[in-house]
């Protein structure tokens, strides 16, 4: 077996014609995360739910762990896991009736659902909440159970649906870690996210989704190098100032730079040796930088060059 | 999947029935949990009946006149049947929320039987209605119906109800499975409810209705069933209503149950 999930050209058409899934490729090889990487309504959740065999596929082929998701079905639930985007859990029962009716439906038997399930809340900090209802449960909390829920049968493949949306700093660096030690065990993990950190911080191989198919894969350092090396971001007084600068740059380096408010940015093939003739280009045209800042690209660069849109606001990681 | 493929056909269909019950156990209990934990269907379930109860029997019941009997015996095979139907309401509630919480895309990615959902929660219905007739009747003797025609006459009408309510649940499990949000269930279901209720037999003689109405009240489904609950409970003919309830009942569940299944497998 090749690969641990596979999908060949898969299509998802809804009602009204909105293909959410439109010719999308994607290969994850086994015991490493994938990381599906886009914004909202690019059609990750789709991806997502026909690969754990929510939905049926109007087009194209998925398999996981060589089991045809249409055809093998059963095969395929029996192996995975799936924490969806909206914490699945049923807030009339406690946190350990939600884990042992799962784990009954697993097939694991009473008993067996039961012992698995305390162990579960233990490892994510729910022990103390055991025999609450998940109604009483704070988000983070809830969004644990369900990942707990997932666990169960202990698949060897999960998948992740936007786990760390809407979670504080604290939950989602927890999150991380769980989902780093089940890697570490072995298990296989398709991860969707917006957050670019996230998927630079746990995927090994990430696949830029836009429009319902894959605009760009790749590790996430051969995702920032089709950027170049290092970029610069040169904040200048005046916006006037900035759009001369970008102007004067553009034209005498041959790239593109771009404007970012009063500041303008364009990459550096040759690293932070490049940085001088920068400087003497504008100072020849009178022009000079109140700030300077050298950073190495995000992915939130990426993003941007590929889809031109911003995937999420944020403070971007610098390097000063 | 190995394994399953090794094994005879008719292991295999064992196997799956087996574990299509063990699943609908499974999904029952944590509805019935769900149940005795909330307030409001507790109240639904109980006070309201109990309410209706008395308001017929105490503020309405003194200015109705029915032929033969006293009103609250006339009465209380209507309040049975009228509590189980606006019960199955809970079911639409219950499967829409179920559904836009995510909880039924869980499932359907576990490796259970996916008719477990739909059977595990109208069978939970099935078992809180056994509850809610216990104790209505309890209620109506203190409020002085007495049952006439026998005890196990009596307890057959009941058994007739509870066919009758499982196969609504089944029904309004599609509305259910319709409708956008849990209000939206609740809306689309009570347009239905309310006049198969009330333009019934089940608190009035219907040939006190205007003439272009009886036909309706007469014959619709609930007010057969109502005649055939009175007929076992007052004492008098009851076979020609019994079969037509019965008729009415596998009817509603035969024509509805492959229908919503069907509806389920198809909602994503």
């Amino acid at each position: 077996m090749a690969f641990a999930i596979e999908a060949v050209e898969l299509v998802k058409v809804f009602k009204g014609g909105v293909r959410a899934v439109d010719g999308l490729n994607l290969e994850v090889e086994a015991g490493t995360v994938f990381g599906l990487l886009g914004p909202n309504g690019a059609g990750k959740t789709t991806v997502v739910r026909i690969l754990t065999t929510v939905f049926l596929p109007d087009a194209g082929r998925a398999s996981v762990l060589g089991h045809d998701v249409v055809s093998q079905a059963e095969a395929v639930r029996a192996n995975i896991g799936l924490a969806g985007q909206f914490a699945a859990v049923d807030e009339n029962l406690t946190g350990l009736e939600n884990l042992r009716m799962i784990g009954q439906l697993t097939r694991l038997g009473r008993k067996r659902a039961v012992s698995r399930a305390n162990d579960l809340l233990e490892l994510f900090e729910l022990t103390d909440a055991a025999k609450r209802m998940a109604k009483t449960y704070s988000g983070g909390m809830r969004r644990r159970l369900d990942l707990a829920a997932a666990l169960l049968h202990s698949p060897s493949v999960l998948f992740l649906d936007e786990p760390t949306t809407g979670l504080d700093p604290y939950s989602r660096q927890a999150l991380w870690n769980v989902i780093e030690e089940l890697v570490n065990e072995g298990t296989t993990v398709l991860l969707t996210t917006q957050y670019l950190e996230e998927a630079d911080r746990l995927a090994k191989v990430i696949a830029v989704v836009d429009h319902g198919s894959v605009i760009a894969k790749g590790t996430p350092s051969e995702l920032k190098s089709m950027l170049g090396a290092t970029l610069i971001d040169l904040e200048m007084s005046t916006n006037e100032d900035a759009d001369r600068v970008r102007k004067l740059l553009s034209e005498k380096t041959g790239k593109q730079a771009r404007l970012v408010g009063a500041g303008v940015e364009i990459s550096l093939d040759r690293g932070p040796a490049q940085v001088r003739e920068l400087l003497d280009m504008m100072d020849s045209a009178d022009l000079m930088p109140v700030r300077l800042n050298l950073r190495e690209p995000s992915l939130d660069d990426v993003f941007l060059t590929l889809t031109g849109r911003i995937a999420e606001e944020g403070p971007k990681e610098g390097m000063e | 999947m190995s394994t399953i493929a090794k094994m005879h056909p008719e292991a295999v269909a064992q196997r799956g029935l087996r574990r299509f019950f063990s699943d609908m156990l499974v999904v029952t209990e944590r509805n019935l949990i769900a149940l005795v934990r909330l307030p409001q269907s507790l109240f639904f379930s109980s006070i309201q009946p109990i309410m209706f109860v008395l308001l017929f029997r105490y503020v309405f019941g003194g200015a109705i006149n029915v032929p033969g009997h006293s009103y609250v015996d006339f009465l209380m095979p209507g309040i049975f049947l009228q509590t189980v139907a606006f019960g199955s309401v809970g079911t639409s509630i219950g499967l829409a929320e179920d559904l836009h919480k995510g909880l039924i895309e869980r499932f359907r990615s576990l490796p259970m039987a996916r008719s477990a959902v739909l059977a595990g929660r109208t069978f939970a219905d099935l078992i809180r209605n056994i509850g809610v007739l216990i104790l209505i009747t309890l209620v109506g003797l203190l409020v002085g119906f007495r049952i006439q025609a026998g005890i196990f006459a009596f307890l057959g009408g009941l058994l007739l109800i509870l066919l009758f309510a499982y196969a609504l649940s089944w029904g309004f499990s599609i509305i259910g499975l319709l409708a956008p949000n849990t209000e939206t269930a609740q809306v689309m279901s009570f347009p239905l409810l309310f006049p198969l209720t009330f333009a019934s037999s089940a608190f009035v003689p219907v040939q006190s209705m205007p003439g272009w109405l009886q036909g309706f009240a007469a014959n619709q489904p609930f007010s057969v069933l109502v005649d055939a609950m009175r007929a076992l409970s007052n004492g008098g003919p009851t076979e020609g209503y019994v079969v037509k309830a019965l008729i009415w009942s596998f009817g509603i569940l035969i024509a509805l149950a492959p229908f919503a299944a069907r509806r389920f497998r198809n909602s994503f």
